[in-house]
């Protein structure tokens, strides 16, 4: 009963860490998932996210065993 | 189609004839080929860029291309695709990445070519870290154009 999260980039370093995995029963949506992680930290306005390698907005429902990403904008190309 | 996410350095030159070399059932079908090449420039907003780190998130990242090749070819009559991205430690003049098309004309080929390198820099999950002389910098945004 457990989701995986993973921070990448500059939210990896602020948070100093790369990734938790949390107890699935108590979190319902990605919100929930960044409250349970941050320590009181408020997501911040441009952080993305995303559930099981797509994107995802806040309210969106996760379940136990899912993959939930927070990163800043992304900068490749 | 072709999407290769990878750590090592490549000649972009090389990987395109390479590729067409072996596109054997597409041979006297296209007739246009518009290709994009994203080289690591040695200065930016002003500072030296002595090298830079690209970090990206396996698994989101293939996906997130395939999605983006997939909607090129559902808007244009594409022949093929290959989109070669780097990760890792990449040095100045560097390739960071290639997008090429194959299609029958040329309007095609340059439209989807440029919609694939707009829509990676929005949605892929790379971010860059530069190597300044004096610390690191994460680029927080892609250029507009």
């Amino acid at each position: 009963m457990t989701i995986s999260v993973k921070y990448f980039a500059s939210l990896r370093e602020r948070l100093g860490r790369a990734d938790d995995r949390i107890d699935a029963g108590t979190v319902h949506t990605v919100a929930d998932v960044w409250t349970r992680v941050s320590a009181g930290l408020p997501l911040p306005d441009n952080i993305l996210m995303a559930v099981n390698l797509e994107y995802a907005q806040a309210g969106q429902a996760v379940k136990d065993g899912d993959e939930v990403a927070f990163f800043p904008p992304v900068t490749g190309g | 189609m072709t999407i290769s996410v990878r750590n090592t350095p490549f000649d972009p030159w090389t990987e395109l004839r390479q590729y067409q070399d072996k596109m054997l059932t597409q041979y006297g079908k296209y007739g246009a080929t518009a290709s994009f090449v994203g080289t690591l420039r040695d200065t930016n907003l002003g500072t030296d860029v002595q090298g830079m780190t690209l970090e990206h998130y396996p698994g989101m990242t293939e996906k997130s291309l395939q999605h983006i090749a997939d909607e090129a070819r559902q808007h244009w009559a594409i022949l093929d695709i290959l989109i070669i991205h780097r990760y890792g430690e990449l040095a100045p003049n560097e390739p960071i990445m290639l997008a090429a098309v194959w299609a029958e004309h040329r309007a095609a080929a340059f439209d989807a070519c440029r919609f694939i390198v707009e829509e990676l820099k929005h949605r892929a999950p790379f971010w860059k870290c530069e190597d300044l002389a004096t610390h690191k910098r994460w680029v927080e945004q892609n250029t507009l154009k």
